[in-house]
């Protein structure tokens, strides 16, 4: 009960008058504003939490906020299912709370040929998102097919239409930017929205290319839930709900650039409402000027933290603690081993670290949070300090009063479509599953080039000159060259990364046989171990059809690669069967079964 | 030392048939050594809605194997450890109905009790009563009470922790190459990428890769796979009761055509989550998914339960049935080659059908009267042997 919108007054933003929008909340009325997303509605009256899970009734709310975990579901006009991270409010909805698994009671949303108005149109020229009645319809032709508008995507778009490609750039968002540069919703007329972002300019000057692009064909609110070969399929309409027009599109080449979502371990109280993922409270803040606590401790590894701190002093929030698992020998060793890598971030540490001393925020390394308490929502952690190899020190617990807690070990690539397109993968930088490329991007499978965070994970600056590099290429072009040494320079940075902000093998002690490990269906550590031990499997489908560990909605994206550390190998890399997901999202199966086209 | 021992039978393939084979041989004292080249359940088992059926079955021998092993499967389940009893064993019954004429799944149900099964014909009213959401089309349906459900994953790993506790080993990861055989041309051992390994007999369960794994033994059998993929919604309450199926499912078990065929088969799981299959498509080992199929899974079960349209679907699998032209199982030792047993070709009904098949691999094993007649499943019959 913790969470609240920021007030506009003082807003760095500056944001202008809200443009109210009448919904109902469990039959109650409810004043949101235009651009919030359910779940931002639904914090900004300090309530977190809008659905219970099936079988222990556990309340849950956002966790993810970003759209890979399905945590955050709730009923909207009588469908269940509905990211509320995801789903931006209309007037007239009628939000509901999920209790558990829940039949849809309506049988068409209330406006669905206004499905997508409220949406900026799409720009360039006339794309697929075209007439829904005629059947026997072939599918659309683009030369390249970006999917992912972050760094890479906006990058490799722009360089692929300069190349002479027709390009359709394809994102689940209302909005280009992705995680990194993440957009406030128009509706908030923010007059200094560059204040909260990093890079604005550069992005701004990308952005407005991108939407005048004559050869750049933008799908907003659009996911690509399914791949053959060089055809996508997509789905377009506001987030999960019915009615979306499903089609296809058909790429002589196609660019992923999917990008990643934060790496949670698990932990006693980990699955409480008010734990949060880092990535989840800076896109609520950036995104929704919403703060997740007003006492929050962001802990976890690597320089990411430090923006989501940014982030979250910028509405409002106390960062009572900002915790390093790795100690500070790793860090300063891992920054050393390449010496020509590491003044340009020492900068950027700086300003950091201005920022922390002016909010008086501690950063502390070698410590973490090991449990989260409170009954319905988080009131505690209790952090331990961590050995290099992050096994808790005995003794050194610690408790602190919280109202939510942050975290984020990294990142885990969104690898289905790569997986789906038959891209072979390798162990990327930071012990991840990444995808193959070479020095064009391209995969494996001829065509098909991928750019960003799904080749190792590495950051912004590289994910961006990966995204041209591929976009030339995609476009066959040849790739500027001072980009391929931005790559180069950025894959050299990425490694100094993992090796100054590892993930070590010791937070598999951080868990308790009854810690819920796969959150979507309420698997404990204990029943995986047993299902391993006592069935004899060790990994991949069998592994999860007897645990049922990564069988929920979000398809494993969570749990996988912690499941596979528990019970398999040391390495913490997930089996590559755990990222086999060829229905990418969820499909509303009317949707399926309207499917025009003539196959 | 179980382990140390020469086991009398290699079981290649840790699949729901070759566990059921090691869990029947091991419970009559036979020492089995269970190898896969991947793991336990990895293959065809985990990639099935685990069907227990005799609804769709017309008589014959295949309907005959499918009756016994809805019984063995009552034995086989009071033989498990009970630390892994559960397998999610369900006697939940069988709803066919049909949308269209009424008559043909009526005369069909007629031949079915002829043969022994239990096929009650109900009316639409009583078919609303068995399945509240069921589409208002409904001209007629049959009852099957015999259909069961289990989770395949769970009842492979269960049966191969049996053939452990009685001493019976499992070796994942270990793939057979071919069989060693004395001058006399028995069967002697399997030659592995981990070694060769000395045995008195091999059976191949290797399911869809029967066909290959038996010309490398130097005995080739025609046994292809066909692929079939499933959908799985998002976890719904109590909606689909029983296994329902649209009476167009008949027909396409039976048939040899390559072009993609489905048919309705719609139930709920434990976890809340409801199956939709069933496609059946020759189309060799490719696995990519096709759209085109998951649209025709999705439009008939919208037909037949009209709420699912607006249930998401999360996730298809797929994987591939093996079969023999003549459509009914391989069981039994290999004339031309002393030692060597075949247990396959059982496509989508391996799963109900594996107990008795491994019953019976077990009784033709220690020259004991079978429980059902063999001939229609021998190994040397026209269709299976290849020239």
């Amino acid at each position: 009960m913790t969470a609240y919108l920021r007030p506009r007054d003082g807003d760095p933003a500056d944001l202008g008058t809200p443009t109210p929008v009448e919904i109902t909340v469990d039959v109650e009325p409810l004043t949101a504003h235009a651009g919030q997303t359910v779940a931002a509605a639904l914090l900004s009256t300090g309530r977190d939490t809008w659905r219970t899970t099936r079988a222990a009734a556990r309340p849950r709310g956002i966790f993810c906020g970003i759209g890979a975990c399905q945590d955050c579901l709730v009923i909207v006009n009588g469908t269940p299912d509905i990211r509320a991270c995801q789903r931006t409010v209309q007037a007239g909805d009628a939000v509901a709370t999920q209790l558990g698994a829940v039949l849809p009671t309506s049988t068409q949303p209330p406006n669905a040929d206004a499905a997508g108005s409220a949406t900026p149109p799409p720009t360039g020229s006339a794309g697929p998102a075209s007439s829904h009645s005629t059947s026997n319809r072939r599918p659309q032709v683009a030369d390249v097919v970006v999917v992912g508008a972050g760094p890479a995507g906006v990058a490799a778009a722009l360089a692929a239409a300069d190349g002479g490609a027709r390009v359709v750039l394809i994102d689940a968002a209302r909005a280009v930017g992705g995680q990194f540069n993440r957009q406030l919703p128009v509706e908030f007329g923010a007059r200094r929205a560059g204040r909260l972002q990093h890079g604005w300019k550069g992005f701004v000057g990308r952005r407005d290319r991108v939407a005048g692009h004559e050869r750049i064909t933008q799908l907003a609110e659009s996911s690509v839930w399914a791949i053959e070969g060089l055809r996508l399929w997509v789905q377009k309409g506001p987030a999960d709900s019915v009615g979306r027009e499903v089609f296809a599109v058909d790429a002589k080449a196609l660019v992923l650039a999917t990008g990643a979502y934060d790496r949670v371990l698990p932990f006693p109280g980990w699955d409480l409402p008010g734990v949060y993922t880092a990535g989840a409270a800076q896109a609520l803040a950036k995104g929704q000027r919403i703060s997740v606590g007003r006492r929050v401790v962001v802990a976890g590894t690597g320089p990411f933290l430090l923006p989501v701190a940014e982030s979250l002093v910028g509405v409002g929030a106390e960062v009572v603690e900002l915790l390093e698992a790795n100690t500070l020998r790793t860090v300063r060793r891992g920054w050393l081993t390449d010496p020509l890598v590491a003044p340009g971030k020492f900068r950027e540490s700086l300003g950091y670290g201005a920022l922390l001393a002016k909010h008086r925020i501690p950063l502390r390394h070698g410590q973490t949070v090991v449990a989260a308490h409170g009954t319905d929502h988080v009131e505690a952690v209790t952090v331990a300090r961590l050995d290099d190899g992050w096994r808790p020190i005995a003794g050194s617990e610690r408790r602190i009063e919280v109202d939510a807690v942050c975290l984020g070990f990294g990142f885990t690539a969104q690898l289905e479509l790569a997986v789906s397109a038959r891209c072979n993968l390798t162990t990327g930088p930071d012990g991840g599953p990444a995808v193959v490329v070479d020095a064009n991007q391209e995969t494996t499978t001829p065509g098909v080039f991928a750019a960003g965070e799904l080749t190792g994970i590495g950051g912004a600056d590289l994910a961006a000159a990966e995204g041209r590099v591929a976009g030339a290429a995609a476009a066959r072009q040849v790739a500027v060259q001072e980009d391929v040494e931005s790559v180069q320079k950025g894959r050299r940075f990425a490694a100094v990364l993992a090796r100054a902000y590892p993930v070590r093998d010791g937070w598999r002690e951080w868990s308790k046989p009854d810690t819920v490990v796969c959150r979507c269906e309420e698997v404990t550590r204990a029943e995986v171990e047993a299902a391993a031990a006592e069935r004899g499997v060790q990994d991949g489908r069998a592994l999860k059809l007897s645990s049922r560990a990564g069988l929920g909605l979000c398809q494993g994206r969570v749990c996988s690669r912690t499941v596979g550390a528990l019970v398999g190998s040391p390495e913490s890399t997930a089996p590559e069967s755990s990222m086999k997901r060829p229905i990418a999202v969820p499909v509303r199966l009317r949707d399926l079964a309207e499917v025009q086209e003539d196959l | 030392m179980p382990g140390s021992a020469t086991p009398d039978v290699v079981v290649v393939g840790a699949g729901m048939i070759g566990a059921a084979c090691a869990e029947a041989l091991s419970a009559a004292g036979v020492r089995v050594l269970v190898i896969d080249r991947d793991g336990p359940a990895a293959g065809t088992t985990a990639a099935g809605e685990g069907n227990i059926l005799v609804s769709d079955k017309e008589p014959g021998p295949e309907l005959e194997l499918a009756i016994a092993s809805r019984a063995e499967w009552d034995v086989v389940l009071s033989r498990l450890p009970r630390r892994v009893a559960d397998v999610e064993w369900e006697t939940k019954g069988g709803v066919v109905v049909a949308t269209t004429d009424p008559e043909p799944l009526k005369a069909f149900a007629a031949k079915q009790r002829e043969a022994g099964v239990s096929a009650r014909v109900i009316t639409p009213a009583e078919a609303f009563q068995l399945e509240p959401l069921l589409t208002p089309r409904v001209t007629v349906g049959v009852h099957y009470p015999d259909d069961a459900q289990v989770q395949p994953v769970l009842a492979a790993t269960a049966l191969l922790t049996a053939v452990r506790d009685r001493g019976g080993e499992v070796r994942s990861g270990v793939t057979a190459r071919a069989v060693r055989r004395s001058a006399q041309g028995r069967v002697v051992g399997v030659e592995t990428d981990d070694g060769v390994i000395a045995c008195g007999a091999v059976l191949n369960a290797c399911g869809p890769w029967a066909g290959p794994f038996s010309a490398d033994a130097g005995a080739p059998i025609q046994v292809l796979p066909r692929r079939g993929m499933i959908l799985v919604t998002a976890p719904l309450p109590e909606c689909v009761r029983h296994k329902v199926y649209d009476a167009d499912y008949v027909g396409a078990v039976g048939s040899g055509d390559a072009e993609l065929q489905t048919s309705t088969v719609v139930e709920s799981t434990r976890s809340g989550t409801v199956l939709i299959g069933s496609s059946r498509e020759r189309i060799g080992f490719d696995d990519s998914v096709r759209v085109k199929v998951l649209r025709e899974l999705a439009a008939k079960a919208v037909g037949l339960f009209p709420f699912l349209g607006d249930v998401p679907v999360m996730r298809a699998y797929g994987g591939f049935r093996p079969y023999a032209p003549d459509h009914l199982p391989v069981i039994g030792p290999d004339p031309r080659t002393p030692g060597l047993w075949h247990a396959t070709g059982h496509e989508g009904a391996g799963i109900g059908l594996a107990p008795s098949t491994g019953r019976l691999v077990t009784e033709l094993f220690l020259g004991l009267a079978p429980h059902v007649d063999p001939d229609p499943f021998r190994v040397d019959r026209p269709a299976v042997l290849a020239s």
